[in-house]
């Protein structure tokens, strides 16, 4: 099993490494030169070639991706263009907010996906499956930013229940003040990982239910809650493929709610970058989701190891 | 009909229909990114010959390697070595295209809903493959009714249907028809009447004897169930991971079997006499994994005979008999097993 | 009712409903299963044998499943019962054995944990005493290195080895009646004669009744002691392993038995029965396998013929044979 771990990881790193050189690129294949985000149009052609040498940018490409990594790596992400500021600083502030309202969406997505589905599933055919269905298809089809509005304008304006913007005074705390600013924005983010949630959770659900072994379980005459660790542990592989993907869609797909709600997060920071052409800022905001995508692949791919016999370890 | 006509018979009478030379096929296992992966010896060196007009039974149990060799056989997957002569033309060459190979040999499977096209009703399956090979749809179409008609089932009556609307054995003969449709000279039935219930098996079986008969086919008969061999084969040959463990006249096979796997295989058979039934069963255990088989013979793990010889030597298939060959160290005169004949024959 | 029988059947009836249809799938069985005794009931696809077996413990899909008529198994009204009641029997009076071990066995469990699971269960007994239990049990059924398999998954066994791990679990509380459902016919030649003389063996040793559907006729040979003949949802025949083997009286049984293959047939032409099961949507009055039957008369068609008895212990469905005097 560690030997497995490992590999798991080794074969990781090939395409982290992919994910980088995607990311290096982002400066050169962005339109127009590089060089002119960084100094006014009409520079002295001399000043240019000199800050082309400063920066590195008279090497060839291969050179400047193994320079550009190697401090990286060491976390280094240059500085903003538009702040002059340490991009990983901010960054980090910025995600430790974004993680915050993703995981609480995640989580709040994923329950309610989990207890419909299953709902549904025990009671296929019936109005309780169809309603339930019927909630699924309107999670995964009402878009983010009419959600985010709808909420806003409702619970904000309207009712004056929960506040419209931003994600509390200073870093993040979770206390009564920092938490009601996270309710508006964490429920319209959760909205499509639970309608998916739902249908996926019918789907394998139910098809467990169909097989043969259940029977066998009912046969044996098990309790029900012995019945219901059979069906959890074997759909938990599948189920758990599904939230490693969705909660990396969340931590890099929330731009549009993050927007919305003006909550600080990676999100925010990304869409301002890509306004301001700021591309150091993009990409490292990039490269960090990338990177987070992977791991959490990494991590499903154990843990569904660790539960299914039947995956193949060596 | 004139557009497509039976092949020719080119080596005449004595010449066998098909001849199969060292069939080897070996999957490889997938392996990872740095591990080494094995393989599965599913067909491991066969030789047999089919002759014209007769019934071959292949029996086996579950990865002995028949459906393999008959997919080997009908070319849908590519053998690892051997080759194939089919009426003395080696297949795939300049003088047997693969493309008129295909159209000479056939085959019916065991499923018999999966081996047809949803969409198309039953006339169009049954026209689809002289269409391809260049016969007019309004001659194809009469012809499938022809065809709907030699299997027993009423043109009218089925000939607009859809297999979703068929019974398993209605189906069957549907796809025994779509075999027959290019007029081949060979069919491989692997398991044709394995999924059909025991009344369903028997019309099925007997229609196979009466259009073997009338379109004068050779078949080559592949299925896990003895009392179905015996009851169409001429000639059986018995598959043990991989490789031939006996091969003869069906009258002699059952009567006296030599290799001791045929002899259990037979033995495991229920008695269908409640006042004699089976007290010991013949052999223990289950068969090997053929990704791993066991050196020498490959039956000697099972085999209640088995000594060093059958462990470190691999048993040539030797003759026993008329046209009776057994690939046992036993029966293999000079063999140095001990239930061996001394002296080399 | 006697204290001896441990199943009895009167008249039972299971219809599955749905919006589309209604399907008959048994319609008027009568039967009594006595302690230690080997009933087989002989079917094709789609006579409901599995059906009635399956109803037994309750275990045709809820919500669809329509039973009818008395039902009454070691003890207890089946048909009346709550899932609780039902969950009691289960695993503990009677068992159940299918006949894909691959798909009835859970693939993520161990064979170890889905053995003791059912001990745990129904016995007030540790888990660790339990998986020693199930050692034993592994054992019973000859698995070679039992406490090895106790940590091996469904998928890491063979064919053979499976089905008797399924049997194990079967018998893990010493059921008094063992349902099995074509439980050899997945199974290669070689196998299946070792799984049914096992079946056998362990059926003596612990003085179950058995219940074994199949649909071979060979099978049902080697370990019945009583065979019935199930057609469109009907006990068509039933009587001694001998007496039906031998002499069938209903000519359903008898086209069963002239359609299997067997030696002493060959080149011949084989007895087939003519036409295909009818439709169980709907129906018809009358013998359900007067459509096919040669010495069909207009009384078939009519009438649902009675159950006949020409000597005791022996009945059928069908005009044709005379009631003892």
């Amino acid at each position: 099993m560690f030997r497995y771990i490992l590999r798991r990881i080794a074969y990781a790193i090939p395409i982290a490494l992919s994910v980088s050189v995607v990311c290096f690129l982002l400066v050169h294949i962005a339109p127009g030169d590089p060089i002119d985000s960084i100094i006014p149009p009409d520079t002295p052609r001399e000043v240019v070639e000199q800050v082309r040498k400063d920066y590195g940018l008279d090497k060839p490409l291969p050179v400047q991706y193994a320079v550009w990594l190697s401090r990286v790596v060491q976390g280094d992400l240059g500085r903003s263009i538009a702040t002059r500021r340490l991009v990983a600083g901010d960054l980090i502030l910025a995600a430790r907010k974004t993680f915050v309202l993703a995981i609480t969406a995640a989580l709040l997505g994923f329950a309610v996906g989990i207890l419909l589905g299953s709902t549904a599933a025990f009671y296929k055919g019936t109005w309780i499956d169809k309603a339930c269905v019927a909630f699924a298809v309107a999670g995964v089809s009402i878009p983010h930013y009419w959600l985010g509005m709808v909420m806003v304008i409702f619970f904000s304006v309207l009712m004056n229940v929960f506040p419209a913007m931003g994600a509390g005074p200073g870093d993040w705390v979770w206390d009564r003040e920092h938490l009601q600013y996270l309710v508006l924005p964490a429920i319209t983010l959760a909205c499509i990982p639970a309608g998916l949630l739902t249908r996926t959770v019918r789907g394998i659900v139910s098809e467990i239910l169909s097989q043969d072994f259940v029977t066998t379980l009912r046969g044996k005459g098990l309790r029900n809650r012995t019945l219901a660790l059979h069906i959890v542990k074997n759909g938990a592989p599948t189920i758990l493929a599904v939230m490693g993907l969705q909660l990396g869609y969340l931590m890099g797909g929330s731009i549009l709610v993050e927007t919305i709600f003006s909550w600080p997060g990676t999100g925010s920071m990304l869409n301002a970058a890509i306004f301001r052409r700021d591309i150091p800022v993009i990409q490292g905001a990039t490269l960090v989701l990338a990177m987070f995508f992977v791991m959490l692949n990494l991590i499903v791919d154990i843990m569904q190891t660790m539960i299914d016999p039947r995956i193949v370890r060596k | 009909m004139l557009q497509l006509p039976t092949m020719p018979d080119r080596g005449g009478p004595a010449q066998p229909l098909l001849i199969v030379q060292n069939l080897v096929k070996h999957f490889p296992l997938k392996g990872g990114l740095f591990g080494q992966g094995g393989k599965v010896q599913a067909v491991d060196g066969i030789d047999f010959e089919i002759r014209k007009g007769e019934t071959l039974g292949i029996v086996g149990e579950s990865g002995c390697g028949k459906s393999t060799a008959s997919r080997l056989i009908m070319s849908l997957i590519e053998p690892t070595d051997g080759e194939i002569i089919f009426d003395g033309e080696k297949v795939g060459t300049a003088a047997l295209p693969l493309k008129e190979y295909r159209r000479q040999v056939q085959m019916v499977f065991q499923d018999s809903y999966a081996s047809l096209n949803p969409r198309l009703s039953i006339e169009e399956s049954i026209a689809f493959g002289p269409m391809v090979h260049g016969l007019g749809r309004s001659r194809a179409i009469p012809r499938a009714h022809d065809l709907l008609t030699a299997v027993g089932l009423a043109p009218a009556q089925f000939a607009h249907r859809y297999p979703h609307e068929l019974s398993g054995g209605q189906r069957q003969r549907v796809n025994i028809a779509r075999a027959l449709a290019l007029r081949p000279r060979m069919l491989i039935l692997d398991e044709p009447v394995s999924a059909l219930d025991k009344s369903v098996e028997a019309q099925v079986l007997n229609m196979l004897l009466d259009l073997k008969a009338q379109f004068e086919l050779t078949y080559l008969f592949i299925s896990h169930d003895l009392n179905v061999v015996q009851h169409v084969a001429d000639r059986v040959l018995v598959m043990y991971l991989g490789r031939v463990a006996e091969i003869g006249p069906v009258d002699s096979i059952f009567a006296a079997p030599q290799h001791p796997y045929t002899q259990a295989l037979l033995a495991s058979r229920p008695s269908m006499d409640p006042d004699r039934r089976r007290t010991e069963p013949p052999i223990t255990g289950d068969p090997p994994n053929p990704v791993n088989p066991p050196s020498g013979c490959r039956f000697r793990t099972r085999c209640s005979l088995a000594e060093d010889i059958c462990a470190s030597a691999t048993p040539p298939l030797g003759t026993t008999g008329p046209m009776h060959q057994a690939a046992c160290h036993i029966v293999a005169p000079g063999s140095g097993h001990s239930m061996a004949s001394r002296e080399a024959a | 009712m006697s204290e001896d029988l441990l199943v009895r059947a009167k008249n039972l009836n299971v219809k599955f409903v749905s919006r589309d249809a209604t399907v008959h799938a048994v319609n008027g069985v009568d039967f009594q299963l006595a302690q230690r005794e080997v009933l087989c009931i002989l079917g094709e696809s789609g006579s409901g044998k599995s059906v009635t077996l399956r109803a037994i413990m309750g275990l045709n899909p809820r919500g669809k499943t329509v039973v009818e008529g008395e039902l009454n198994v070691c003890g207890q009204d089946v048909v009346g019962a709550s899932e609780a009641q039902m969950s009691q029997l289960r695993g503990r009076q009677v068992a159940m054995i299918f006949q894909e071990p691959m798909t009835a066995l859970d693939p993520v469990f161990t064979i170890g944990r889905q053995i003791a699971e059912t001990i745990v269960r129904h016995e007030s007994i540790s888990y660790k005493d339990a998986l020693a239990r199930a050692l034993d049990l592994l054992e019973l059924v000859q698995i070679p290195s039992a406490k090895r398999r106790l940590e091996a998954y469904p998928h890491e066994l063979s064919g053979g080895l499976r089905q008797r791990a399924m049997i194990a679990i079967a018998l893990s509380c010493k059921p008094k009646l063992l349902l099995a459902d074509e439980p050899t016919t997945a199974l290669d030649a070689t196998v299946q004669i070792q799984i049914l003389l096992l079946l056998r063996r362990l059926q003596q040793e612990l003085g179950m009744g058995v219940i074994f559907v199949t649909h071979d006729l060979g099978v049902a040979g080697e370990i019945a002691d009583r065979i019935a003949v199930m057609y469109a949802g009907r006990f068509v025949e039933e009587g001694p392993v001998r007496d039906v083997m031998r002499a069938p009286l209903h000519p359903y049984a008898q086209g069963l038995l002239g359609a299997t293959v067997h030696a002493g047939l060959r080149g011949k032409r084989l007895t087939t029965i003519p036409g295909a099961p009818p439709d169980l949507r709907a129906i018809a009055p009358g013998c359900s396998f007067a459509p096919r039957c040669a010495m069909v008369e207009a009384a078939c068609r009519a009438d649902l013929p009675n159950l006949r008895s020409p000597e005791p212990g022996r009945s059928a469905r069908c005009i044709h044979v005379n009631e003892a005097a």
